[in-house]
């Protein structure tokens, strides 16, 4: 016997909404990030489940381009983070307030 | 490409790629050097005119017209309109005038406007002016003549307001501009029934369809003929529109010389000869043109009389020899509106390039109140002015007597009595004020009374020391145009006749002949004696009153404190009371007051109430917005916190928001 999709679901929306979490309320870029990243593998989570329900691969092929764009991701907000330091030295999100009104 | 294909794209292009070059680079040239440029362009056209014009000639008279296409312009459904040049024996007599005098007076030119600031800005215009009026010329069809007809109106404007910071230079240019822009509604609505009717602009479809297409004496052809004939109204300074061009005086010489008494003020003439077909269509619209012509040719001679400043009366004397040639078109004599158009250009150009001269001697001075016994002083130029008087005045042999015959004759065959009699009264009057401007100028014994006197025209580089005859750049081409003043009208009566080179073009025109010829018998003997016997009257009758006169106010007094004239027409010295007439004259008949009154004062009530219109509900509304968008930014740039964090909130909020719709709609 399988595990019911509804379990799947359920963590996904777990991880998500510690995702979510993560990213309004932690200072660090670098926690964000990381936060952003398990939102993502979240929905990657779900996409595979409903792919498995329906018996379609449509959905796991999605999950492969939602990694490729992930880790273009993490090379160009890395390279940011690592910059942002440089200049401020500090990478607390609340600091990088410049675009203020 | 043929040659004439190839000249006739040439003549309005090099002028215009001189002015893209001057008005480009020029302010960064020696200033002669730009004058220099600016004249051997517009000769690289007069030379280009003259090849076609022996182009056309080379050909059988039948197939002297040819159509250029330079391109598409409009194209818009079923309306096409090309880009086209028409070069035919018309229009190429035309262009060898006009840039044949335009090179004369870009030479002029550089020796009269040398050391003024904007030299080359001068010389750019100039061209740009050149351009215009030739593309107006060559026109194939009446949109190119339109473009080339604002194109003149535009130069116009700014060469009469060329010295801009005074303030006179720059009314006199904005009345031009606006005056003409009133006939030039007229000649756009003319322009669109014509395309009404015709359902094409091109002349060589309007010549051969008019007949066809509108009815004799008809609504349409009435009304499309008196349209465009309002633009002419307005571009040729005629009755009622003619105030601008007496004011245009405020811009340099040459440029009065040029444009408004050579070329661009006859614009309207060309036009209605080009269109003649049309207008043959249009018997009533023909009397509007001749009446209109003969009774601004008698108000503007003897406005002319009592004229104390010696451009004015000139101008004046432009108003009035243009009417003698709307009373030529309008009898229908196109030739002889043509044949006086082009001598009037040389000789007109001739009594403004010595009145120029007058001014480089005196400093930019014109009240001839102020002059006298200038022909001692400025020999030459005293001769040239004299040559282009007599011209004007229709002495025979010289160009004046022959086109102003040729016209009295045609209208007096026509059956125009009425008007022949007003065109040779107003001869009388023509001889009467030249001659008048040429005794207060250079008669007289006593030395000129201004002495050299500076800044009325803004300073002019020759203007210190004695008064003394121009320098040689400025003397050739005045010498050139006594030259053709002296010759042309005999050339173009006899030697090489204008009737029969125009015939082709106008073989759809006169009924009864074109030349001359038309008149014949006893007429034919006495008219051209009663125009030479009036003439020379008129002369001696006006070198009795001002130069004789002059000799004696001047013994009398000592000095000149006021123009001598008849006693009809002059103050009186005891009561200091003008009489009537000369009131009248002084005036004008009281037209400008007229229109201070019926059209300056409507249209200042009717803008100082759309300037509080504006103020109190537009500005206010347009001001309130701002201020209302202004406020709500305010408000709102307190969102841009510029926390990370605020926006995923937003982001989430709105996500949410989203979704709860989705949910529960």
């Amino acid at each position: 016997m399988s595990v019911p999709a509804s379990y799947y679901l359920g963590l996904s929306a777990v991880l998500f909404a510690a995702g979510t979490a993560g990213v309004l309320v932690r200072r660090s870029a670098l926690i964000v990030f990381m936060s952003i990243e398990l939102m993502l593998n979240a929905v990657n989570l779900t996409l595979v489940t409903f792919a498995r329900l329906h018996g379609s691969v449509d959905g796991q092929v999605l999950v492969f381009f939602v990694l490729v764009v992930a880790a273009a991701e993490v090379v160009v907000g890395l390279a940011i983070i690592v910059d942002v330091f440089r200049s401020r030295e500090t990478v607390d999100v609340d600091e990088a307030d410049a675009l203020r009104g | 490409m043929s040659v004439v294909t190839a000249a006739a794209v040439l003549i309005p292009l090099l002028p215009l790629a001189g002015w893209a070059v001057l008005g480009l680079r020029g302010g960064r040239w020696p200033a002669r050097a730009a004058g220099w440029f600016a004249s051997a362009t517009v000769a690289a056209s007069f030379a280009a005119a003259v090849t076609l014009f022996q182009a056309l000639a080379a050909l059988p008279a039948g197939t002297r017209s040819v159509e250029v296409d330079v391109y598409r312009w409009i194209a818009a459904g079923p309306v096409v309109i090309p880009f086209r040049l028409l070069a035919d024996p018309l229009s190429a007599a035309m262009a060898r005038v006009v840039a044949g005098v335009g090179t004369l007076i870009h030479i002029y030119s550089i020796g009269y406007m040398a050391g003024e600031p904007g030299f080359a800005r001068y010389f750019a215009y100039m061209n740009l002016f050149m351009a215009a009026m030739l593309l107006l010329v060559l026109a194939g069809n009446l949109a190119v003549m339109f473009i080339g007809w604002e194109g003149v109106g535009l130069c116009s404007y700014l060469l009469i307001a060329f010295w801009f910071d005074r303030p006179a230079a720059a009314r006199a240019g904005v009345k031009a501009f606006v005056v003409t822009r009133l006939g030039d509604v007229g000649f756009l609505l003319g322009i669109f029934a014509a395309f009404g009717v015709f359902g094409t602009l091109d002349f060589t479809t309007i010549t051969r369809d008019a007949a066809a297409r509108l009815a004799l004496g008809g609504g349409a052809a009435t009304a499309i003929a008196l349209l465009l004939f309002l633009g002419a109204v307005g571009k040729s300074a005629q009755l009622p529109l003619y105030v601008w061009l007496p004011d245009a005086m405020e811009g340099p010489t040459p440029v009065s010389a040029l444009i408004h008494a050579a070329t661009m003020v006859t614009a309207g003439v060309y036009m209605i000869v080009r269109l003649h077909a049309l207008y043959l269509r249009a018997p009533f619209a023909l009397d509007v043109v001749a009446v209109t012509g003969a009774v601004t040719a008698i108000f503007a001679a003897s406005a002319a009389l009592v004229e104390p400043d010696l451009k004015r009366v000139l101008a004046y004397s432009t108003i009035s020899q243009l009417g003698y040639m709307f009373l030529a078109v309008g009898a229908a004599a196109w030739t002889a509106g043509m044949f006086h158009l082009m001598t009037h250009a040389f000789f007109k150009a001739l009594l403004f390039l010595a009145a120029g001269a007058v001014m480089h001697a005196l400093g930019g001075e014109t009240d001839m109140r102020k002059m006298g016994g200038l022909g001692r002083r400025l020999p030459r130029t005293a001769a040239a002015f004299g040559a282009g008087a007599l011209a004007l005045a229709g002495i025979p042999p010289l160009a004046g007597y022959f086109s102003k015959e040729q016209i009295l004759g045609e209208v007096f065959a026509a059956g125009h009595v009425w008007l022949w009699a007003v065109g040779l009264i107003t001869a009388g009057l023509t001889a009467f004020y030249i001659t008048r401007a040429y005794a207060l100028t250079f008669g007289g014994a006593g030395a000129s009374a201004a002495g050299p006197v500076r800044g009325a025209q803004g300073g002019h580089a020759a203007g210190a020391g004695a008064p003394h005859d121009p320098p040689p750049v400025m003397w050739w081409p005045i010498a050139a145009l006594i030259f053709l003043t002296i010759v042309m009208g005999i050339v173009l009566e006899h030697v090489i006749p204008l009737a029969p080179w125009l015939r082709p073009t106008l073989e759809a025109g006169v009924p009864r002949g074109t030349g001359s010829g038309a008149q014949a018998g006893a007429a034919g003997v006495l008219l051209p004696l009663a125009g030479i016997a009036v003439a020379a009257s008129g002369i001696v009758l006006g070198w009795l009153v001002y130069a004789r006169g002059a000799v004696r106010g001047q013994e009398a007094a000592g000095g000149r404190p006021e123009v001598p004239g008849p006693a009809a027409l002059v103050k009186d010295a005891q009561t200091g009371r003008v009489p009537a007439l000369g009131r009248l004259l002084a005036h004008r008949f009281f037209i400008e007051d007229l229109y201070a009154a019926a059209v300056v004062a409507p249209s200042r009530a009717l803008a100082g109430w759309a300037a509080a219109f504006d103020r109190a509900v537009l500005d206010r509304a347009v001001v309130g917005v701002a201020g209302g968008i202004g406020r709500s930014g305010a408000a709102l740039r307190r969102l841009q916190s510029g926390y990370l964090r605020h926006y995923a909130a937003f982001v989430l909020i709105g996500t949410l928001l989203i979704l709860a719709y989705w949910m529960w709609r």
